[in-house]
């Protein structure tokens, strides 16, 4: 008990010290790591540009177990950091319970939405970056018939596939879209092999642009495409270096600029409801000299117009988890 | 066996092993640049120090405890069974369904509901693999593991679909009603100004996990179905000769077995989270076959190894959270102690054999030597009437 308590002391002092000065930021990846080629890894690259670019330092903790997100929420808030950003939506019931209790610390949770007075919650509109993906897909497809390879089969991937769906319809109405899902289980992320099998599959039924939007398990998919000489889509990070000149484009999240942006903020950082859509640079298609050779001048203008639209709304892209149903293609 | 004192067989050998794990860890740490001596006082401090660090050691070791029991009470059958993680994601399932459907208006009702709830999901689940093993002999290692992914997929299908609240991300159920929240220990045991157990999961399904400790001893060593059950995992063949019915056994003991693992389910979802959520598990059914193992298929070796991966859970966390100790490196050490403790067992055990084999060869009539064993078994060389008759 006196440990406890002198622990307790402890964390306080720490607190009203680093409060004093200045808090350090935290951040706390999900269970698939830091280094999951993925949004955790992307927000792993944000804090990192953060830390170079001001020279400060974070502290940072890897999940491994569900009890831990509200330990490590805890931990982090006694110590004194702020903001304490975690990446996941797995993350939204635990914070929800715990940031009342630490109501001079801000929180800032990527991918779900937390509604709580100081609580930052920054959510992708993946859907407007997969549709115009999806018309990129579809202005390429000689064969009309273009595929979506999912990670794991959960609503946010959906998401993905079903603004795909609608991108590539916009531009081609009778095309055929094949979606496939790796899996129903979180090894799902991490199956580059499926990914490979799914790929060939979809080609074998005429497919030659492939989406995959499915964590490290798109390696495997762009790694085929390329190997068949199809085109395909990487995600969340620009990947169209990994195969130059195959690649058509990837479906880009910025999650690590969601993640500097709270840290160069700082203490200060805006609590509410931060919408990353196409119209603040938080999603969109990714164009390098990697993959300027397969994107004419009219497919890109095609794109940016109807990029411009859904920035002002005039076009409205159907988001998946609205509703959980998809006008464009049946899961 | 018998070359062993018993405490030798109990305390030693599981402590020269946590011991060789201990130095080869030491080496890890010291090879990726972190002082091994820190990173011990903080696994130790962080699991055992503070009520703080108790409250999730605890935690996790109620669920290795039902998982543990799980696969050794199947042990004493012979009968490995891999299932402990489907058969507790299965329970969770039957405890959700209960929490979420039926209002209930006092959380010692719900408890009472969860325990029979999660036993029987569990022992239904184990039902299935138990079945085909008794009467079309497929091998229970390959239905049980088998079973592990159906019951992830069955899980997965209900928690994007069914049993998701609309509008939500994260794969998991509503939060269960406030009625069915059971006492943690920070409810149970902290009063007035003094706050324990602050903000951890272990709750009073820490008692349960306890009394089923001490339910399986009695099961096994006290009754007679206890006594069909080691005698059918001694030979099968000389059980059913006896009268034992092969299949009762084997259904029978899969059930209990089931039972065990799905009432896991009390801890981490009724208990913890509060609702049920996709990767609930998370292991803990693998991990009880190392407890299991470790604990000699007994309820009290049992408990002290869970309790002693609860120690290594939650040190590991702290590890994570105090030193930048990648978490790749703290599995890396919870994998050397379970290969130490679990796998690797001979290897400590015979050369220790041979030294008591070899000490009370040398010393034959010392004290405890008569008392311990019957005159018959005492080695033949030292003793003269032997000598006489050869």
């Amino acid at each position: 008990m006196t440990k406890l308590s002198t622990f307790l002391g402890a964390a306080a002092a720490l607190a009203i010290s680093a409060g004093a000065a200045l808090a350090d930021p935290a951040v706390i990846f999900d269970l698939g790591g830091k280094f999951d080629k993925s949004f955790n890894e992307s927000a792993f690259q944000g804090a990192e540009r953060w830390k170079e670019e001001t020279g400060g330092s974070y502290a940072e903790f890897e999940l491994t177990a569900e009890p831990q997100r509200e330990q490590a929420i805890r931990r982090f808030a006694e110590q004194g950091y702020s903001p304490i950003i975690m990446v996941g939506f797995m993350s939204a019931t635990p914070l929800n319970e715990i940031a009342p209790d630490y109501p001079d610390t801000k929180f800032v949770i990527v991918d779900a939405v937390v509604e709580q007075p100081n609580v930052r919650s920054v959510v992708f509109n993946e859907h407007e970056g997969s549709y115009l993906v999806g018309m990129l897909a579809g202005l390429a497809s000689k064969s009309d018939t273009v595929g979506f390879v999912g990670g794991m089969d959960i609503p946010l991937i959906r998401k993905f596939g079903c603004g795909y769906a609608q991108g590539v319809k916009a531009v081609k109405p009778d095309a055929t879209i094949l979606a496939n899902f790796t899996g129903t289980t979180p090894a799902a992320w991490n199956d580059p092999a499926k990914g490979s099998e799914l790929t060939l599959a979809q080609i074998s039924q005429g497919a030659d642009v492939v989406f995959a939007a499915a964590g490290a398990t798109g390696v495997g998919v762009l790694q085929t495409a390329a190997d068949e000489n199809i085109l395909s889509i990487g995600v969340d990070s620009n990947q169209n270096y990994l195969h130059p000149g195959q690649v058509l484009t990837s479906m880009v999240k910025r999650v690590d600029n969601a993640v500097f942006e709270a840290m160069s903020a700082g203490e200060a950082v805006e609590t509410g409801v931060q919408v990353m859509g196409i119209a603040n640079e938080g999603v969109g298609y990714a164009v390098d000299e990697n993959n300027q050779s397969l994107i004419t001048p009219e497919m890109k203008a095609a794109v940016d117009e109807a990029a411009a639209k859904i920035g002002s709304g005039e076009l409205e892209v159907h988001d998946y988890m609205s509703d959980e149903t998809c006008p464009a293609v049946n899961f | 066996m018998d070359r062993m004192p018993r405490w030798a067989d109990v305390l030693l050998v599981p402590l020269i092993s946590l011991l060789l794990a201990a130095v080869i860890s030491a080496l890890v740490i010291l090879a990726i640049g972190q002082n091994p001596w820190e990173a011990l006082k903080i696994m130790v401090s962080g699991s055992v120090g503070s009520t703080y660090g108790w409250g999730y050691t605890l935690y996790y070791a109620t669920n290795f405890m039902f998982t543990g029991l799980a696969v050794a009470v199947a042990n004493h059958a012979r009968l490995f069974n891999i299932g402990g993680e489907g058969q507790a994601v299965i329970g969770g399932l039957g405890v959700a369904l209960i929490a979420l459907y039926i209002p209930w208006p006092h959380w010692s009702l719900a408890l009472l509901a969860a325990m029979v709830a999660s036993a029987a999901f569990g022992a239904a689940w184990a039902a299935i693999p138990a079945v085909l093993q008794a009467r079309r002999g497929s091998h229970i290692v390959i239905t049980t593991i088998m079973f592990n992914f159906i019951a992830a997929a069955l899980l997965n299908y209900l928690l994007v679909g069914p049993l998701k609240p609309a509008g939500t991300m994260e794969t998991a159920t509503a939060s269960f009603p406030e009625a069915t929240h059971i006492p943690s220990f920070r409810d149970m045991f902290s009063f007035g100004e003094t706050i324990l157990f602050r903000g951890t999961p272990a709750n009073i399904t820490f008692f349960i996990a306890i009394l089923a400790c001490l339910a399986v001893w009695l099961l096994i060593w006290k009754t007679r179905l206890g006594y069909e059950i080691r005698a059918f995992g001694f030979s099968e063949g000389a059980a059913r000769y006896a009268g034992i019915g092969s299949t009762k056994i084997i259904m029978v003991t899969m059930l209990i077995s089931g039972a065990l693992a799905g009432m896991m389910a009390i801890n981490n979802t009724l208990g913890e989270a509060e609702r049920l959520i996709l990767n609930a598990v998370e292991g803990a059914g693998f991990i009880g076959i190392a407890v299991a193992l470790m604990g000699r298929s007994h309820p009290l070796g049992v408990f002290l190894a869970a309790i002693l991966f609860g120690i290594l859970y939650q040190g590991g966390s702290e590890l994570g959270l105090t030193l930048a100790i990648p978490r790749e490196m703290i599995v890396v050490i919870q994998a050397l102690v379970i290969m130490f403790t679990g796998a690797l067992d001979n290897m400590v055990r015979m050369p220790i054999e041979r030294i008591f084999a070899r000490r009370r060869a040398r010393t034959p009539l010392s004290p405890p030597g008569p008392t311990l064993h019957p005159p018959g078994r005492v080695a033949p060389s030292s003793t003269p009437g032997t000598a006489a008759t050869e």
